[in-house]
């Protein structure tokens, strides 16, 4: 049994770390998170520069990572920086070209940006409940439906979309530029938007993708997971710092042992999200892949909820400024789980799978 | 045993009723609803409706323009505003230093000030905590020193709600420091025109700008501005804090929310059903249903003690934390409910068929984050249990 990170991935951590502390800091990212395009296209450039993308996908695939753990190395970085840059969705994009066998370099290499348009109004998390429908003329594709907060729609090169037809999902890929697009901020910073699409033209990459539309769902909830461990271990860092400097009463306010129990409950229930989440990694392309994902995602909602309620109430009014960082790490912590399948969604994947062992 | 309202009580609410049907502007009803701003002109607007009703100063005496209404009769006309979706009192003037002015007031300062209150000429803000004394209220920095017939005063307050609309402020300033900590505090009245005084607007978390802080460098105020003797400020701000206390419950909001809440769930559709009938959420909706029914009670037998005794007691600070977690309780439900919908900043493009959730929820991730703040305003929840926890263990 071995815990440490690997020496490849400890060089991941330190140079996405370094590049995030010294180039992507707190004021910079509340600048550029909330306003269009609500990310930075300059620092994304220096980030793919780095290679850090690579880390999405294997070897075979052109990449030199792709596996659970590189993705929460990169994404608890991410986390801690409360990072606005669309990495999530060429995560989700990289394991769907990797199932269309298609050439990864464009995405890793930062030079194309893709957008992955899964979830619907009705049907937010749910793949089964896809309405979005494929019709196919000559052998052209044409796409009809409207696709929902689809995350770094604003910055996209390229859309891959979802469809159904013959009662089958495909995956699509479509130019931007073909689809009604509506962009906005989001209330934890960085972009999302609405794709409207009539009879847009499309090309298939791949027929009957249920499986692999879900196992990029599972990849997208790991890194979100592993994201939020990152920005919780910051979040509590402040409070933590906030709690023994604030002087009421004519001591650190951290002297009160009211406030002391709930601190350390936090720090509980953080090294559970962390043990959850590199348990996932370590099953995923495992047939437990998805349920513990789901665990993993529901923990990491509960926990995240926690750690955000908590250290703006423990750290009070100041907490609940824009100007004080804790208030932005709260918010994404929160929103984090109105990603790809809140704490009730995942748990009700574990509860469908909880025979006893034989 | 009797749980329902008396005959009288309930023709009252019955005439509460109608009222607002019949005089609550659709416009400002429809923003509050919808969790939308209200200008200043709104809440003067909705003021004036209720002052030219005298049911404007709920907490004040007849002889003074208001209500004479019993506690029970306030609560009543709380929870019919917050069903007809009415603005809420802006409470710095009606329910803070009007019953201040009312106790402590000598009778030049209730005969220049209350009617200007009431009539909307003067509009007050709070000058209490400042960035050094927040739950150790008492450890307040800001300099009132006597020079003649006025007051110098240096030092700087914060979290002063909506302090950007306001003519006057409130405040309370050290004018000895000897002592106790406590013993050493005045209650004072400032022209917010006066010399020396800068106010900055601070953002909120969800980015509205509802607060601020008030810097004050040598401004000169008349001694004559003091409320009650020298260095009773800290029982005036007791006071106060008990004032500001009641219906702090917040029960009407709560209910309104609850039912918004109902009606949202219904509408939104998950696993091809209405949310409503998802197990999982559905347990969270009663659970936080329960809590409620049982605090309204609370509420009542509260209201009711506190109408027999004259005065309400330390037991306010149970209502603030239970009725402060159930109200942040539906709001979270409120935002899970909208799912992914939560997310985008409430904005122009996504009305009409654009739309993602139901129009008057786009606001309720805001919400959510704002709402956090009735835990840590008003004495936080934290210091409402170093209260109970006197009462309790000694």
């Amino acid at each position: 049994m071995d815990f440490e990170i690997s020496e490849d991935r400890r060089m991941l951590a330190d140079s996405l770390g370094r590049f995030l502390t010294d180039q992507y800091g707190i004021e910079h990212r509340n600048v550029v998170a909330y306003e269009a395009p609500f990310h930075d296209p300059v620092k994304w450039a220096d980030l793919a520069e780095l290679g850090v993308l690579y880390a999405l996908a294997p070897e075979d695939h052109g990449g030199f990572g792709g596996s659970g753990f590189d993705v929460v190395t990169m994404f608890e970085q991410l986390g801690r920086a409360l990072c606005p840059e669309p990495v999530l969705p060429q995560l989700l994009a990289a394991r769907l070209l990797i199932a269309a066998g298609a050439d990864l370099e464009p995405l890793l290499s930062g030079a194309t940006r893709y957008a992955v348009a899964l979830g619907e109004i009705d049907a937010p998390y749910a793949l089964d409940q896809i309405t979005t429908e494929a019709k196919e003329k000559g052998g052209d594709w044409q796409i009809s439906g409207r696709k929902s907060v689809v995350y770094g729609l604003g910055a996209a090169d390229a859309l891959l979309v979802a469809a159904r037809h013959n009662d089958r999902l495909g995956l699509f890929q479509l130019d931007p530029s073909d689809a009604d697009v509506t962009t906005y901020g989001m209330i934890d910073g960085g972009g999302a938007g609405e794709v409207f699409l009539d009879n847009a033209p499309a090309a298939l990459l791949f027929d009957e993708a249920d499986a692999a539309l879900q196992d990029a769902l599972d990849w997208g909830a790991l890194a979100l997971s592993a994201e939020a461990v990152g920005a919780m271990d910051a979040a509590n860092a402040m409070l933590i710092d906030y709690l023994k400097t604030r002087k009421q009463f004519g001591r650190p306010i951290g002297t009160f042992q009211a406030l002391q129990h709930r601190t350390v409950e936090l720090g509980i229930e953080i090294e559970q999200a962390r043990s959850i989440t590199t348990l996932a990694a370590s099953r995923m392309g495992t047939d437990q892949q998805s349920r513990t994902v789901s665990m993993a995602k529901n923990l990491i909602g509960r926990a995240a909820k926690l750690v955000a309620e908590e250290s703006i109430q423990m750290q009070g009014g100041i907490a609940m400024t824009w100007e004080y960082p804790a208030s932005h790490y709260a918010k994404r912590l929160i929103m984090i789980d109105h990603q790809l399948g809140d704490t009730e969604f995942h748990l009700e994947r574990v509860m469908a799978d909880l025979q006893p062992t034989p | 045993m009797d749980l329902t309202y008396s005959p009288e009580e309930q023709a009252f609410e019955a005439e509460v009723r109608g009222f607002l049907r019949d005089h609550l502007p659709e416009d400002l009803s429809t923003k509050v609803r919808t969790h939308r701003e209200l200008t200043k002109d709104d809440m003067d607007r909705w003021h004036a409706i209720l002052n030219a009703k005298g049911w404007l100063a709920a907490t004040w005496p007849i002889d003074h323009g208001g209500t004479g209404w019993s506690p029970v009769e306030q609560h009543i006309f709380e929870e019919e505003c917050c069903r007809a979706h009415a603005p809420r009192i802006v409470p710095f003037g009606l329910k803070m230093l009007g019953p201040v002015l009312l106790k402590f007031g000598g009778k030049a300062q209730q005969e220049e000030y209350l009617p200007r209150i009431l009539d909307g000429t003067d509009w007050w803000c709070q000058g209490y905590s400042e960035p050094g004394a927040g739950s150790d209220l008492a450890s307040l920095k800001t300099r009132a020193v006597r020079d003649g017939d006025d007051y110098v005063i240096n030092g700087q307050k914060t979290w002063t709600t909506l302090g950007q609309h306001a003519n006057r402020i409130f405040c309370l300033v050290r004018t000895s420091t000897e002592g106790k900590p406590q013993e050493g505090i005045s209650f004072i009245l400032v022209d917010l025109d006066t010399p020396g005084i800068e106010m900055r607007p601070i953002r909120l978390i969800e980015g509205g700008h509802e607060v601020n802080e008030v810097f004050f460098t040598d401004v000169r105020v008349p001694a004559s501005n003091l409320v009650g003797e020298e260095n009773m400020g800290w029982t005036i701000a007791k006071y106060l804090l008990l004032h500001e206390r009641t219906n702090i419950a917040g029960v009407g909001y709560s209910l309104q929310a609850l039912e918004e809440l109902k009606s949202l769930a219904t509408q939104i559709k998950r696993g091809g059903k209405p949310l409503i009938e998802n197990p999982l959420f559905a347990a969270k909706l009663a659970e936080v249903e329960i809590d409620l029914e049982a605090m309204k009670l609370t509420n009542l037998r509260m209201l009711s003690e506190a109408q027999k005794k004259g005065a309400p007691g330390p037991e306010t600070s149970m209502l603030k934390i239970k009725g402060t977690v159930i109200r942040q309780a539906i709001n979270d439900l409120a935002r899970r409910a909208l799912g992914p919908g939560a997310a985008p900043f409430p904005s122009e493009a996504l009305e009409g068929n654009a739309a993602l959730v139901p129009e008057d929820h786009a606001a309720n991730a805001a919400s959510y984050f704002n709402n956090r703040k009735i835990s840590i305003y008003g004495g936080s929840n934290e210091i409402q249990k170093n209260i109970l926890t006197k009462g309790m263990l000694g």
